[in-house]
């Protein structure tokens, strides 16, 4: 389409005008505290006195010199490890099921759904009412049935389990992405499969996975950067009612972001908690580039869409 | 000619032979689902000595106790906070809609030049996490006085938020173009084209985007958590976790209060997942799995 000049310069003035609000915020909002970011987070700033350079030396502490980021770390990476998997495989088989056209399914749906939309605050009490160790639902069911039931989020083994446990709870929105890529497959795909006398289980294989991959991938990568920033089940469950105490049994629940959280609004260390940032922000790179440049092997785009 | 209709069996039997095994499996998980929510209500509605019977008892002996949910709508001031509550998301809302609705109409049907890269660039964004900019941002609104007041956590909104823009561009762009192309002839101009023609088709995007807007502020905690101070301007998620800090600090075990207290934190959510399902749904299906 050819514009005449002057049109042309109005359209790129209206187009700038129209998405000013985001362009504007991306300067305020985005690019201009990221740059912040990077200053503070070579400084040791208090907020009461003025800042400090000290160059790289946050960044060396937290990667040599202290074991509680360390352990926050390796806590983060555990829960990654086990709920995202998890998680995943939980609501593939929720999707699945509702994708069976029986009567009466979208009274699962909803059902399934539903945990995952609302107050996590809420949600937690809940799951720290109903996992306590003498008058939970769960140990008591498990004594009934002559099993000492373990202590949860009193138990340092047992804290990280206990929250993968609830976060299954709350997969509905993973199993929604799941079944809205299910309900996409052509169903010519899996006649023309019968026809030619594949099972079942080929048809899952050689259907079904390859055109949901897409889903798939898009639930790992939000998956993984959700859950590496898991804070308030930890904050709400784990901490008794004085201020510090979060992070439950020898910090078994103590993740990087309520780490920095404490670092930042209870010591207000603010350069070590923007240093802190930095290298969470670094590790979901990491990790979304890999998933990104792995995903060419499994993940499977139908011919023309890419 | 499926398998199943090659057989003698009758319809029903056949049906229900196909569907068995789902339906023990959606029975099995859906109750795995279904027992967290229904022992909290019941145990909202017990009194401080049965709650602690073992075993655990679904409904018993007595009337339902109605009363802990006044009590926990005196423990804290839970209608103040419903106020703030709603002050906030009801601001968080308006401005989303305005802002991202605008900058989708014009990343998706005004032509001009570095549009591709900087609609690129909105969309990179959502992958920041957002403790990244959290210290810098904390510590200007200190310095312009606004921590302990709400405006932290409504002002960004006015700037619109990137998934919201890519979800509703997606959608824009399903609109016919001829309808603007017409208009433009008839000398209509560019916010009359948003206004008149676009945003009316887009109602089912806009719907979806209201909904997880709504979600997300309501449930909002660590925004709150770090801004407001003054227990007067908590929001409901920071009271709630405010009463749960009191009734556990104070060593009693007052659990049936604190369950009735999260069913009330927990009801309007519910209430507008129950009207709004199906776009919550839709949306997922406009964000578009497909590339």
């Amino acid at each position: 389409m050819t514009m005449p000049g002057r049109g042309h310069r109005r359209h790129t003035l209206e187009g700038y005008l129209f998405i000013s609000p985001w362009l504007a915020g991306f300067f305020l909002m985005t690019a201009g505290p990221m740059i912040a970011s990077v200053y503070i987070s070579g400084t040791s700033w208090t907020m009461l006195s003025p800042p400090v350079w000290v160059g790289g030396q946050n960044y060396a502490r937290l990667l040599g010199d202290d074991p509680r980021f360390g352990t926050s770390l390796l806590n983060t990476l555990w829960y990654v490890a086990v709920a995202v998997p998890l998680g995943l495989l939980v609501s593939l088989l929720l999707a699945l099921l509702l994708n069976r056209r029986v009567p009466g399914r979208g009274f699962f749906r909803t059902l399934f759904f539903l945990p995952s939309i609302t107050n996590l605050v809420a949600v937690s009490l809940l799951w720290m009412w109903l996992l306590n160790p003498e008058y939970g639902l769960l140990n008591s069911a498990l004594r009934m049935a002559g099993f000492d039931g373990p202590l949860w989020f009193q138990s340092e083994r047992w804290a990280k389990p206990a929250l993968v446990v609830m976060s299954l709870w709350g997969t509905g929105g993973t199993m929604i992405v799941f079944l809205a890529a299910l309900q996409g497959i052509p169903e010519e795909l899996y006649e023309a499969a019968e026809l030619d006398g594949a099972g079942p289980f080929n048809r899952f294989v050689h259907i079904t996975l390859p055109m949901i991959s897409p889903a798939f991938l898009f639930n790992l990568i939000v998956g993984v950067i959700g859950s590496s920033q898991v804070f308030t089940q930890a904050y709400v469950m784990t901490g008794s009612a004085e201020p510090g105490s979060e992070g439950g049994p020898n910090n078994a629940t103590l993740f990087v972001v309520l780490y920095l959280y404490k670092k930042a609004f209870q010591e207000f260390a603010m350069g070590y908690a923007a240093a802190i940032a930095w290298v969470l922000f670094f590790l979901i790179l990491v990790a979304t580039i890999v998933h990104m440049k792995l995903a060419g092997r499994w993940v499977y785009y139908e011919a023309g869409e890419r | 000619m499926r398998p199943a209709e090659r057989q003698g069996f009758p319809l029903v039997a056949r049906l229900s032979l196909r569907f068995a095994g789902t339906y023990a499996a959606l029975m099995i998980l859906g109750g795995l689902f279904l027992i967290p929510l229904l022992w909290m209500l019941s145990v909202s509605l017990q009194d401080a000595q049965s709650m602690f019977a073992l075993p655990f008892r679904w409904i018993p002996p007595g009337r339902p106790r109605w009363e802990n949910y006044s009590a926990a709508l005196s423990a804290v001031p839970f209608g103040r906070y419903l106020l703030n509550t709603s002050v906030i998301t009801a601001s968080v809302l308006g401005f989303t809609l305005l802002s991202c609705t605008l900058v989708a109409y014009g990343f998706s049907r005004v032509r001009f030049p570095g549009r591709d890269f900087l609609f690129a660039l909105c969309v990179s964004t959502m992958m920041l996490p957002g403790q990244v900019t959290m210290i810098p941002l904390y510590m200007a609104y200190a310095r312009l006085g606004w921590v302990d007041t709400y405006l932290p956590l409504i002002v960004p909104s006015v700037f619109g938020s990137p998934f919201y823009i890519f979800l509703l561009r997606q959608f824009f762009l399903t609109i016919p173009r001829e309808y603007d192309e017409a208009a433009l002839l008839d000398g209509a101009g560019r916010l009359r084209i948003y206004w008149s023609i676009v945003l009316p088709q887009a109602r089912p995007a806009i719907a979806t985007v209201a909904l997880f807007c709504f979600i997300g502020t309501w449930n909002d905690f660590f925004g709150p958590l770090i801004y407001l101070n003054s227990p007067e301007k908590a929001t409901l998620t920071l009271g709630l976790n405010m009463l749960k800090s009191q009734v556990i600090g104070s060593g009693s075990v007052q659990w049936h209060i604190l369950m009735a207290a999260s069913v009330l934190v927990m009801l309007p959510n519910i209430l507008v997942f129950f009207l709004a399902q199906k776009q919550f749904i839709r949306g997922i299906k406009i964000g578009g799995l497909r590339g």
